[in-house]
């Protein structure tokens, strides 16, 4: 679809003073804050008057949780490099720091996958267990399946959606810098989750 | 927002300061974990540091400190919604607790 099509897809708009996109990208998150804030309500509901145990009384392992928390922070920079690079016109540089942001992405799914969930399964513990395994796995597999979602969207931008740099620039940069709001937003809350779930 | 490719040259080092406060404060984190305190008082510097950190994540990385101002009264909004929603349970069990408190012989 063109851009003239669509009013705003470029230019910033007089009332917001974004692009639509990043506008709508923004609402989105705000929603977001909702269906996370609805989780961390149940969360310190349970904590505070459930049979909650401690963080050194759970199978959590805390060394993991701050590697995976240094591999998420570490690939928000690589994403606002990746935004930064095509907005200064090197397309080359913005390719590789998104492949970055992608293979660090993947790593925090193994890290999560094989050796937290795979590890407590095999211990039989599983949601049902206790109170605290169900909103541990609900919150945590949540976070990671958004995850999973922009590593699609990231993947979707370095293969087949590429061919839109070539095309038109500023609105291949603007949909790098939505995703990058995105995947900034998916840090934050794992910024959250990882003192909550492993320390307290 | 950095709009203009002077602006983004002279925001790289920002990001790159940031990347270097982010990971200071996840070992702070860590390290607050092991204090011997109150649960209240843990729970509280856990999330005055993740509020800290999740302050830089966006207003540099996702450049929240450039925006307009219609932006920032989405941003109030949902985030009044956000504390209403954790507020409501628990002043829900306060009140529950405090009834039973009182109905107590």
């Amino acid at each position: 679809m063109s851009s003239e099509l669509l009013p705003h897809t470029l230019d910033a708009h007089p009332v917001t003073g974004m692009y639509n996109g990043k506008f709508g990208v923004w609402l989105f998150l705000a929603s977001e804050v909702m269906l996370f804030g609805a989780l961390f309500s149940a969360y310190i509901l349970l904590r505070t008057h459930g049979d909650f145990p401690t963080h050194k009384e759970t199978l959590l392992n805390y060394k993991i949780g701050a590697l995976n928390t240094f591999l998420l922070i570490t690939s928000s920079v690589t994403m606002v490099m990746a935004w930064a690079s095509f907005k200064l016109n090197d397309p080359g540089k913005g390719k590789l720091y998104l492949w970055i942001t992608v293979i660090l992405s993947c790593a925090f799914l193994f890290i999560k996958i094989k050796f937290e969930y795979m590890h407590k399964i095999h211990e039989d513990i599983i949601p049902s267990t206790s109170t605290f395994y169900g909103i541990y796995y609900c919150m945590t597999g949540l976070h990671g399946l958004h995850i999973l979602g922009g590593v699609v969207v990231m993947l979707y931008f370095l293969t087949v959606g590429s061919g839109l740099w070539n095309k038109n620039q500023q609105q291949f940069t603007n949909r790098i810098e939505c995703t990058g709001l995105y995947w900034h937003f998916v840090d934050l809350v794992w910024i959250f989750l990882f003192p909550v779930f492993y320390l307290l | 927002m950095a709009a203009s490719a002077e602006d983004v040259r002279k925001s790289i080092k920002s990001y790159l300061l940031v990347f270097g406060a982010l990971a200071v404060l996840t070992v702070i984190t860590v390290a607050a974990s092991w204090l011997k305190v109150s649960v209240a008082l843990a729970i509280f510097i856990a999330l005055v540091i993740a509020s800290v950190k999740g302050s830089l994540v966006a207003s540099v990385f996702m450049h929240l400190t450039g925006e307009k101002a219609t932006l920032y009264w989405v941003l109030i909004i949902s985030a009044f919604f956000f504390l209403l929603l954790v507020l409501l349970p628990v002043l829900q069990t306060w009140e529950t607790s405090h009834l039973i408190d009182q109905v107590k012989p």
